[in-house]
């Protein structure tokens, strides 16, 4: 019982902290860090510079993205570790 | 129908719409009261988080913000969307899984102190208080705008509406309430979006409407030539620079966002841990919605703007014009600036708006008491005129509540604005009153001064306590103080500085005790609020970025003291013995979902 906890937390938090480098990247990263460097591609077809679009807009649906594959994936941790809740 | 009659259609049916949920939803226990009686959808309580979330500032003057901003508006949609996924992954899931009714509920039981659970109070009412009133000011002046009564009468009206499905419903009340504000705050702000994006593109999407074309083809490419030409920097370039200083400002809002308690403590209302995460995804999502609009509605408001005014003839209307070299004003300027929210200095004296960088006079536009009008029959000012060459002001919040009339259409939708922005702002205000109701009734009465309270008798307080927190907003919202707008933005700070790191540590480290929780809140809060206090209250001309330290400003300096909380946290934490057996043992079982239905806590 203990044992599968702390195995169950473990990947909990590589899960975690995974997704919070993504975070990171896609929102203080590319939206500020880089974003003059991305700005010297604008995306094609459109008028946007890239970093302008990463604040704006990309990082928005990266973090979207980020809590959707969150929720699904613990899901299936608690799962595969027993540790869902009772159905009541 | 006029403007003001739909208006007025609109406003009484989703009034009416409003009562008749609180109605259906009276709590009958404190744990429908507080938490819904944990038994809300995660698709429901995404929405009424969103609803709760986005405010009269969101709705009304987010956009505008962003038009007169360019890139500079973006720490704002990273930083208030961003905070989402630290309280998705960081969060909710364990305090939903520890299972009771506040965030000083959660502090003052992990670190079994009531010195600590005081603290959070304190922050939980300081921040929700100073939020609050902006609420209420903005029901007042949605009334004002469209309804043409007074801000106070608004305010009072808003007052009485809020105090209704609040005192009855609670939690439970409010969160139905929320999801139907969702829903008319969303297709208020979409419509006008659309139309636009229709306009100006042909697409009906303004999330690619505002960007797409070849090149130099797209609306923001040719924001961008007008920029040039007018002597502006680029819109995509405009508030870029200070890099730190806007990493730190967009992380402190971030942090802030998921430390704030009436957004936390949406998550409790849920029935399952599992739930809690899907909750998560829902609110994000319909927030997104709002957030990736409106930087759309800022590129399109701001090129229609520049594209319409400028060297406009101030006295020419457009049927009045025989001369084709003249350029007739629209008439939405003048409607606007009827209202006072848009001015003309004639600097030069040739009748002609001259648009450019920089203020056209000093401060908000004091009109002549007499309505007297210039030579081309615009209003007087009795401001200061500036050095700059522009001779317009243009209040930023018109972005959102001008749109429709700007782009020609019909009278519902722009009443359907003014319900949109009174459904943000209620159901903000609903939010935060209920953290500070909860705060007293719970926090401070049943779990400080009178522990021995019956379930009747905490109910009864907690009613008590919502009105007198409705009468404390609506006086803040009719008479607010100056400081009052200067508070709210730092509220982010304030939490980021003191909850997030308190909360977090209680999670992640079953090593971290009172001392080391305390002391890092201390500091943290000491340190944010004293950078503020500096910089905006004792010595408002030292607030430049040669004089910031590290070039971060007073509204980024909330990221520094999150830092100095948790590296003191853990100093201190760990200079004293761990915190006992029994919560080191609450801290493992917050971890796992298994077991939700029963509280985590012993001593509950």
């Amino acid at each position: 019982m203990e044992q599968t906890h702390a195995r169950y937390w473990t990947r909990v938090l590589r899960l975690t902290g995974g997704l919070l480098g993504v975070w990171f990247l896609a929102g203080l990263g590319a939206g500020v860090l880089f974003k003059e460097q991305l700005d010297a591609i604008t995306i094609p077809g459109t008028g946007f510079p890239l970093g302008f679009w990463m604040a704006q807009q990309g990082s928005i649906l990266v973090f979207v993205l980020i809590i959707w594959w969150y929720a699904r994936k613990m899901r299936a941790l608690d799962r595969e570790s027993g540790v869902e809740e009772d159905d009541q | 129908m006029n403007v003001q009659a739909w208006t007025t259609l609109f406003v009484v049916l989703t009034f009416g719409l409003y009562t008749a949920i609180a109605w259906w939803s009276r709590a009958s226990s404190t744990r429908e009261f507080y938490v819904a009686g944990k038994g809300v959808s995660p698709l429901a309580n995404g929405m009424a988080t969103a609803a709760d979330w986005m405010s009269a500032a969101s709705f009304i003057s987010m956009a505008g913000i962003i038009a007169f901003s360019g890139y500079g508006g973006s720490v704002y949609l990273m930083g208030w969307t961003g905070g989402y996924v630290l309280l998705a992954v960081l969060l909710a899931p364990f305090l939903r899984k520890f299972g009771k009714f506040t965030v000083p509920d959660f502090v003052g039981d992990r670190y079994e102190s009531n010195t600590v659970r005081f603290l959070a109070v304190i922050c939980a009412l300081f921040v929700s208080f100073t939020y609050v009133a902006g609420q209420m000011r903005g029901v007042g002046v949605v009334f004002g705008r469209f309804l043409e009564v007074p801000v106070e009468t608004g305010v009072l009206v808003g007052m009485a509406i809020v105090l209704f499905y609040a005192v009855l419903g609670g939690m439970k009340g409010i969160t139905y309430t929320q999801v139907a504000q969702y829903c008319v705050l969303i297709f208020a702000f979409m419509v006008p979006a659309i139309f636009l994006s229709l306009r100006f593109s042909g697409l009906p999407v303004p999330q690619l409407g505002f960007g797409l074309g070849s090149e130099g083809e797209s609306v923001l490419a040719k924001l961008e030539g007008l920029d040039r030409e007018l002597g502006f920097t680029p819109y995509t370039d405009q508030g870029g620079g200070n890099i730190l200083n806007l990493f730190a400002i967009t992380l402190a809002l971030m942090v802030g966002t998921a430390g704030l308690p009436h957004v936390i403590v949406r998550f409790f209302t849920v029935p399952k841990v599992r739930d809690a995460r899907t909750s998560a995804l829902w609110a994000i999502f319909f927030i997104a919605l709002l957030y990736t609009t409106a930087p759309a509605i800022a590129v399109f408001a701001r090129y229609n703007l520049m594209e319409s005014v400028r060297d406009a003839s101030w006295s020419a209307s457009a049927d009045s014009i025989a001369d084709e070299s003249v350029k007739p004003l629209p008439e939405w300027v003048r409607s606007w600036e009827d209202i006072g929210l848009i001015a003309w200095v004639d600097k030069d004296g040739d009748g002609e708006v001259d648009y450019a960088p920089g203020a056209a006079f000093v401060g908000k536009p004091s009109f002549s008491k007499e309505d007297d009008r210039g030579v081309f029959g615009e209003r007087l000012v009795e401001n200061v005129p500036t050095e700059a060459k522009n001779e317009l002001y243009v209040d930023r919040d018109i972005m959102v509540l001008a749109n429709p009339e700007i782009s020609g259409l019909p009278n519902w939708v722009v009443a359907l604005v003014a319900a949109g922005g009174l459904a943000a702002a209620l159901s903000t205000a609903a939010g935060l009153l209920l953290v500070v109701s909860t705060s007293i009734s719970h926090d401070l009465l049943k779990r400080g001064v009178f522990p021995n309270i019956s379930e009747k008798g905490e109910l009864r307080a907690a009613r008590i306590a919502i009105v007198g927190a409705v009468v404390v907003a609506g006086w803040l919202g009719i008479d607010p103080p100056g400081f009052v707008a200067e508070v709210v933005a730092f509220a982010f700070g304030l939490a980021a500085s003191t909850f997030f790191p308190a909360i977090v540590l209680g999670i992640f480290s079953t090593r971290m005790n009172k001392q080391g929780a305390a002391s890092g809140m201390i500091v943290g809060l000491l340190f944010t609020a004293s950078a503020i206090v500096w910089f905006r209250f004792l010595h408002p001309e030292l607030d430049s970025p040669e004089h910031w330290w590290l070039g971060i400003g007073p509204k980024g300096i909330g990221s520094v003291g999150m830092v100095l909380n948790f590296l003191v946290s853990l100093a201190v934490g760990s200079c004293f013995p761990p915190p006992s057996a029994q919560t080191q043992e609450m801290v493992r079982s917050i971890r796992v979902p298994k077991g939700s239905g029963r509280p985590a806590s012993p001593n509950h």
